[in-house]
């Protein structure tokens, strides 16, 4: 059944049919699941998130055609992997910023710009994404974003150099702040 | 209607019981095909459907469909020179975990179609004949067979 399943996902895919191919990958902080289209890298959830809820919410919102298909995100996994030893400091993956929009999207566009190893506040993401002073809303950016890790919303601090928030929980984004500092000294 | 679940959830959920019917309908050989055709169209299908209320219905259905329209293609072909019973050999071994279907993959093919048909795609007699180009007695006679020898095995 397994072989008969991996043939349908390939011929799935060779059809334009695969709309969404999604796997796990494992993580120092737990499994992360992983979620391409055709276009690039939508999704990544963290470890704190369901990911029923999550391939639920890309059905819902990106397209049903939702399949298991590890092979598809094997360059993703292989990335990530490196990037927890601290062995790769910049990710070569396409993106799918689909599931942004608007100000969120612009961004999560200038956070995917901030360099390993380094950090910006809030309001410097709000004057990026083109209004200095919606600094809320970029912090509700960072909140939203669809490709943590990947595009690096634990590189933004608050002005006042704390920590902030983050998704898969302040230790996690300790912990990869911590790993870049350790790497770029 | 609520969401369409991912594509997924319903290979997790139905895969398994699609290809048991669909190896009792065409046999262990042909079934992976049919199985490939059958979610091929699903999966094209399924961002346009409009009813989920029972995916597994609408699956088995499109699975039906693909087994009939391989008996069909296999009615156009040349008939096979080995003899029925002779062919019954080289079909299938039953596995445990297939059920009853396993049992109906080792009859001898006109039989297994017929009661596959009858049974997993719930076709009238008139259109069992059709899919196999017999006539509705020979279609019947072919389902009492494969009945009789099946209320065999089970005995």
């Amino acid at each position: 059944m397994k072989a008969s399943l991996e043939h349908l996902t390939e011929r799935a895919a060779a059809e334009g049919l695969l709309d969404v191919a999604y796997a796990t990958a494992d993580s120092p902080f737990g499994s992360l699941l992983l979620a391409t289209t055709p276009k690039g890298l939508v999704k990544v959830g963290l470890p704190d998130y369901d990911s029923e809820e999550t391939l639920e919410d890309l059905a819902a919102r990106v397209s049903p055609r939702v399949l298991e298909a590890p092979a598809r995100l094997d360059d993703a996994r292989r990335q990530l992997d490196l990037y927890f030893e601290g062995r790769l400091h910049e990710f070569d993956l396409p993106l799918d910023w689909q599931l942004s929009r608007g100000f969120r999207r612009r961004a999560l566009r200038a956070i995917d710009r901030i360099p390993y190893g380094r950090t910006r506040n809030y309001t410097e993401i709000a004057r990026s994404a083109g209004n200095e002073r919606a600094v809320r809303a970029a912090g509700t950016a960072c909140g939203s974003n669809p490709i943590p890790i990947v595009v690096p919303c634990h590189r933004v601090l608050r002005s006042s150099g704390g920590l902030g928030g983050y998704g898969g929980g302040l230790p996690m984004k300790e912990a990869l702040l911590e790993l870049e500092r350790a790497e770029i000294h | 209607m609520t969401a369409l679940p991912p594509f997924q959830a319903l290979l997790d959920e139905h895969a398994a019981d699609v290809m048991a019917v669909l190896r009792g309908a065409v046999g262990r050989a042909d079934a992976e095909d049919c199985f490939q055709e059958t979610f091929l169209a699903a999966l094209r299908a399924y961002p346009m459907l409009s009813d989920d209320g029972n995916l597994r219905g609408w699956l088995l259905t499109i699975a039906y469909r693909k087994a009939i329209d391989h008996h069909r293609a296999n009615g156009r072909r040349p008939t096979p020179i080995a003899e029925p019973d002779e062919m019954a050999g080289v079909t299938t071994e039953p596995e445990p975990d297939d059920g009853i279907w396993a049992l109906v993959g080792a009859l001898p093919p006109k039989q297994r179609a017929a009661v596959a048909l009858r049974y997993a795609c719930d076709l009238p007699h008139a259109e069992i004949a059709a899919a196999l180009g017999c006539s509705p007695d020979a279609a019947r006679r072919s389902l009492h067979e494969g009945i009789k020898r099946l209320r065999k095995e089970l005995a």
